[in-house]
């Protein structure tokens, strides 16, 4: 369970956000909305730990993620803006050198699968230089299929990708919710799940 | 499957990276050995003088070169969002800190070192000189990478990094430098190069033990 308290965020001279106030429980999807400069990727970073707030505490199952270090990287997965791939190494490379880093499990078998389910079981072996923007997206997102973590926060993972991947995304996210997985996501467009698992937060734009 | 530490991925991974891009590490070399070849182009082969001054041409040149290289540590890795995957990795960021800093040295202070001795011999160096100065770089080259990651780490997206990072860095290699050539000369003159030596094992071992903490605080505050 990750709960937040009067989260405060600035950027510069301007307060993005202040007193936010929300807690997302195990089986639900925290959909942050609003416009560009809003803040969403801040609160994201923020909820995984790679900022810290102005004011406010983020707590996961009642800790301080401040005080947790480590034991609460092992909790999440993130996956950014940037996809955080290699151009120099091929789709098969990366994941298993993003798994191993992330202290999961990296099986070759698996990561092939995973690579399969997302569409790419053709460019398994190919530098990651020949492939199109959403064809990398999809290897950045291929993590999710190998990913026993509860709690995961994607910044924009719609971002390039075409319908039938959306798709297959939105599939996964509800199967992960439906294991009692917890999900923080930003998209400009509506998801494809089941309303009562999904909660919206809206981040109004400073003026 | 038993996880093979993450430190051991990590280290993999660099070298594998730089092994895709060797270019980079023969361009390195090239930079070297054609700072080192203009001093005798500009000042003339007279073989006393180039005695003289082999010591300080092949530190400042190392010296140099591993600046160039400074930029490649963390401005990749932080363009395309890995630094942040490193930084959620559930192991303490002073040890990824360390680790890269490792990669650096193998593969961008390692192959000076195996270089100078070569180009020792067109500065026309005595075997045991050749010796120290080796020895001395073997040293000093590793403090140079410490040193470079902390610079590295705080200039981090700052505009204009590469000069800044000089600016930063460059004054702080100034003991390496003296203490390093300053063995050579030591050597050269007859006199035992320990006091030297024994100073850039000092500088190194203060290097190792402070030089990832403050190059990890450094990356906290420049991802914030």
């Amino acid at each position: 369970m990750l709960s937040v308290h009067d989260l405060s965020c600035e950027r510069g001279p301007r307060m993005l956000f202040e007193g936010l106030n929300f807690s997302v429980g195990p089986g639900t999807l925290l959909h942050v909305q609003g416009g560009n400069g809003s803040g969403k990727t801040s609160l994201l970073r923020m909820l995984c730990g790679l900022a810290s707030p102005v004011a406010g505490k983020i707590f996961w199952n009642g800790q301080n993620i401040g005080d947790m270090d480590e034991d609460y990287a092992e909790q999440l997965i993130y996956v950014g803006h940037h996809p955080a791939l290699k151009d120099d190494l091929s789709a098969m490379e990366n994941l298993r050198f993003a798994q191993a880093l992330a202290g999961q499990t990296a099986d070759i078998a698996q990561i092939r699968d995973a690579l399969g389910t997302v569409g790419l079981q053709q460019a398994v072996n190919l530098p990651l230089r020949v492939l199109s923007q959403g064809q990398r997206r999809r290897v950045a997102l291929a993590r999710l299929w190998l990913s026993d973590r509860p709690l995961w926060i994607l910044d924009e993972p719609f971002a390039a990708l075409d319908a039938a991947a959306i798709a297959l995304v939105e599939r996964r996210l509800e199967a992960h919710l439906a294991q009692g997985g917890m999900v923080v996501l930003t998209t400009h467009q509506e998801p494809a799940i089941a309303q009562e698992l999904m909660h919206a937060l809206y981040l109004q734009v400073a003026a | 499957m038993k996880l093979a530490p993450i430190w051991y991925s990590l280290l993999r991974r660099e070298l594998l990276l730089a092994a895709r891009r060797g270019a980079d590490v023969v361009a390195l070399l090239f930079f070297f050995m054609i700072a080192v070849s203009l001093f005798p182009l500009g000042i003339g082969a007279d073989p006393a003088l180039l005695r003289l001054i082999a010591p300080g041409v092949l530190w400042v040149a190392a010296l140099l070169s591993t600046m160039l290289s400074l930029n490649r540590l963390f401005a990749g890795d932080y363009a395309d969002g890995t630094l942040e995957q490193l930084l959620l990795s559930p192991q303490p960021l002073v040890l990824t800190v360390a680790i890269k800093t490792l990669a650096h040295w193998l593969v961008s202070g390692l192959p000076l070192v195996l270089l100078a001795p070569l180009l020792a011999v067109q500065f026309d160096l005595a075997g045991r000189e050749i010796g120290v100065l080796t020895l001395s770089l073997l040293l000093g080259t590793p403090v140079l990478s410490l040193i470079g990651t902390i610079g590295a780490a705080l200039t981090l997206g700052v505009r204009g990094a590469g000069v800044l990072v000089a600016v930063l860095v460059l004054p702080l290699y100034i003991p390496v430098l003296i203490f390093g050539a300053g063995a050579v000369v030591a050597s050269a003159a007859g006199l035992s190069p320990q006091a030297g030596l024994s100073l850039l094992g000092a500088l190194l071992a203060l290097g190792v033990v402070f030089g990832p903490y403050a190059a990890a605080l450094a990356l906290r505050i420049s991802l914030e």
